[in-house]
This record gives C-alpha cells, structure tokens and sequence, in this order.
C-alpha cells in the first residue's frame, strides 16, 4: 500500500513519476508523424469533400434560385400578356356589339324606310286610284243625271 | 505489498514503473509507446475506415468523421481566426484526437489484461514524456506560425499594448507548455490513481463514478488542450487592427 507512494514521492533514478528521457524527443516526432498521416488521410480528404458539398449546395442554391426568380419573370410576362389579351378581346367584343348594333339600326332604318316608302306609294296609288273611281263615279253620274234628264225631257 | 485477505488481480497499483527499452543508448519508456502505437493504430484504422469511399451523400463512419472535422474546423477557426486556420487544422485536430483517444483508451481499454515485465500499459497522456513532447511541439507551433506569418513583426507581439508587457510575455512563452503538460499529465493521471485506489479498496461499483467521472474529465481534457494550442496559435498570428 505504501510502496507506490514512496515511488511517486521518491522519483528514483529508475522510474518516478516525471522520468524525463528519449520517450519525450520520440513521442513528439511520432506525434508530427501522425499529423501529416492523418492530414493526407483524413483532413484533407474529409475537408474537400465536406467543402465540396457546401460548395455544390450553394451552387445549387444559386441556380435554383436563379431559375426561380426566371419562372416568376415568367409567370409575371405571361400574366401581363393574358391581361392584354383580356382587354383585347374586350375591346373586340365590345367593338363587335357597337357594330352589330349599328348594323341593326340601320338595317332596321332601312327597313323602315321602306316600309314607310312602300306604304306611302301604296296610299298614293289608294288615293290616286280613288280619285280615280271617284272621277269615274262622278262622271258615270253625271252621263247617267243627263241621260235621265234627257229621257224625261224627251218624254215630256 | 501489504498481504491482503483476498487478492484481485485487476486492483493493484504501480506509480512511477516503467517498461524501459534501450534504443540507441537511450532509455525509453516502452509501455508509453506500446499503448500510443495502439491508439494510433485505432485512429487510423477509424480514419481509413471512414474515408476509404467518400461520397457526397454521406454513409456510415464517414458521417462520424465529418462531424469531428466539422467540430475540430470550427473548434480551430473560432481560435485561429478566418485567415490561417487552415494551415493548422490538422496540427489542432491530431492534438485534440491523439489525446481524446488517448484518454479514453486509458480509462476504458483494460489494460490489466496485458501483462508486462515491468510498468503498466495506460493512457499514454499519463506520462509526462507525452504531455511535454505534446506542449513543446504547440511552443514551437506558435511560434512558427508567428514568425512565418508576421516575421520579425511578431515580437512586436511582446511589446503590445505596451512595454511594460514584456518580462510578463517572455514568463508565458515558458508557463504555457508548462501549464499545458502539467495539467494534462496532472488530470489523466489523477484520474487512473483515483480509479485504481477505489478499485484497490472497493472493487464493485464504487469506483465507478470516478470512471465516468474520468471519462468526462478526459473529453475535457483533450478539448481544452487543443483549444489552448489554437489559442496561442491564433494570438501568434493575429494582427493588431491600428
């Protein structure tokens, strides 16, 4: 139970606790060593494909991005045409009522005017045939008042 | 050793042992290395495991290994600043997981199982060796990152805002390895003695919110010597805006 702590204490020529000798200079080379091993080995292998990827996602990122910003240019230049082909077609729809409605007015003007021509030539030709009749009448009754006249006067 | 009235083999306590290998003339401690090879080998074979096919949409353990690179990048860049913390990420990142590792692998590997000679296998952070060779190795990072990113400019970093700074800057170039060691070396030791005293006195259960207890110090542990090391990165490298 004692023996150990008289060996830490005494620090003997042959062993103690802080025995310095070639372990130290031998330890540090074999510590460089393992440095530059594990440098070719793990830190710059594992680094460049950790930095890879970060470099691979931003890219990505990036494009991703870019095409994004691309479809809402899109999206925003198609949105603008369908509006203007909208007002266009209103425009036309619109055109095409005011034309059709002229067309109607004037069609319907001109039937009427036609109308209206036909039934005054029709009354005309009533009232010039009437007259006509009437002349024809009068004249027919006046022959007839003469004829009659004339046979009583003959009578007589 | 005090006989004891039954025996555990998992419960015995071994300060200050090492397993020392000769190299060179040189004496090293070897259960240090043996357990760092391990925790290397774990860190590699997870490493290689996660990105032997990466993808860009993620799957399995690369989605692990990208959540820690993305933990340690921001952990870095927050301390760095934007412009250089690129450079010293992998630096930053080896630091926080050979010492995460480490630390874990100390408190949740048992390592009783293996038997040694001499010492025991452990975290490889509970070894001043590890924590100084770690800290000097941040010293010297700070200071190149300084000195290559500014020049001689950078010790104007002495003098700012004032003069009068300047034995208090030179006193933190030495308390900042200094603090760094000690406190890991401190922490993760603390903690496997405690663990190994409850063990030693209490083999159940008890011990065992000390081990969670460890497990958290250890993920703090590592998070607050890397944050430091970026720390003194950054303050090396940042310019003053006049």
């Amino acid at each position: 139970m004692t023996s150990w702590l008289l060996l830490a204490a005494a620090g003997a020529p042959e062993g103690g606790l802080f025995d310095l000798d070639a372990t130290l200079p031998l330890m540090a080379v074999q510590v460089v060593i393992l440095t530059f091993i594990l440098n070719a080995l793990f830190f710059r292998p594992v680094g460049k494909t950790v930095e890879e990827r970060e470099s691979y996602i931003s890219t990505s990122r990036a494009e991703a991005k870019q095409q994004l910003a691309q479809t809402e240019r899109l999206e925003a230049d198609l949105r603008h045409q369908l509006r203007e082909a909208r007002q266009q077609a209103q425009t036309l729809i619109v055109d095409a009522e005011q034309e059709m409605d002229r067309l109607y007015r004037s069609a319907l003007a001109e039937a009427q005017a036609e109308a209206n021509a036909s039934r005054e030539s029709a009354r005309r030709e009533i009232d010039s045939q009437r007259q006509q009749a009437e002349d024809t009448l009068n004249g027919e009754a006046d022959r007839l008042g003469d004829l009659i006249v004339t046979r009583l006067l003959a009578v007589q | 050793m005090v006989p004891l009235p039954f025996f555990l083999p998992f419960a015995e306590l071994e300060v200050g042992q090492h397993l020392y290998w000769q190299v060179g003339g040189y004496q090293i401690h070897g259960q240090v290395f043996l357990s760092s090879w391990l925790v290397i080998g774990a860190l590699l074979a997870l490493v290689v495991a996660g990105t032997r096919k990466l993808e860009r949409d993620p799957r399995g353990v690369q989605n692990l290994l990208e959540f820690i690179w993305g933990y340690l990048r921001d952990l870095s860049r927050e301390q760095i600043g934007e412009k250089a913390y690129r450079d010293w990420l992998p630096f930053i990142g080896t630091l926080f997981l050979f010492i995460f590792v480490s630390n874990w692998g100390g408190a949740l590997v048992p390592w009783k199982l293996i038997h040694l000679p001499s010492g025991e296998l452990g975290a490889p952070t509970a070894d001043i060796n590890t924590t100084i060779a770690l800290a000097l190795l941040v010293s010297l990072a700070y200071f190149y990152a300084g000195l290559s990113r500014k020049g001689f400019r950078y010790f104007e970093y002495y003098v700012e805002p004032t003069p009068i700074m300047l034995p208090f800057k030179i006193v933190e170039d030495f308390t900042k390895p200094l603090s760094l060691s000690f406190r890991l070396f401190g922490n993760i030791l603390a903690d496997e003695l405690v663990v190994a005293v409850l063990a030693f006195l209490v083999p159940l259960i008890v011990p065992l919110p000390a081990m969670f207890l460890g497990l958290f110090t250890s993920a703090i542990q590592a998070l607050i010597f890397a944050t430091l090391a970026a720390y003194y990165i950054g303050e090396a490298v940042h310019e003053e805006h006049h």
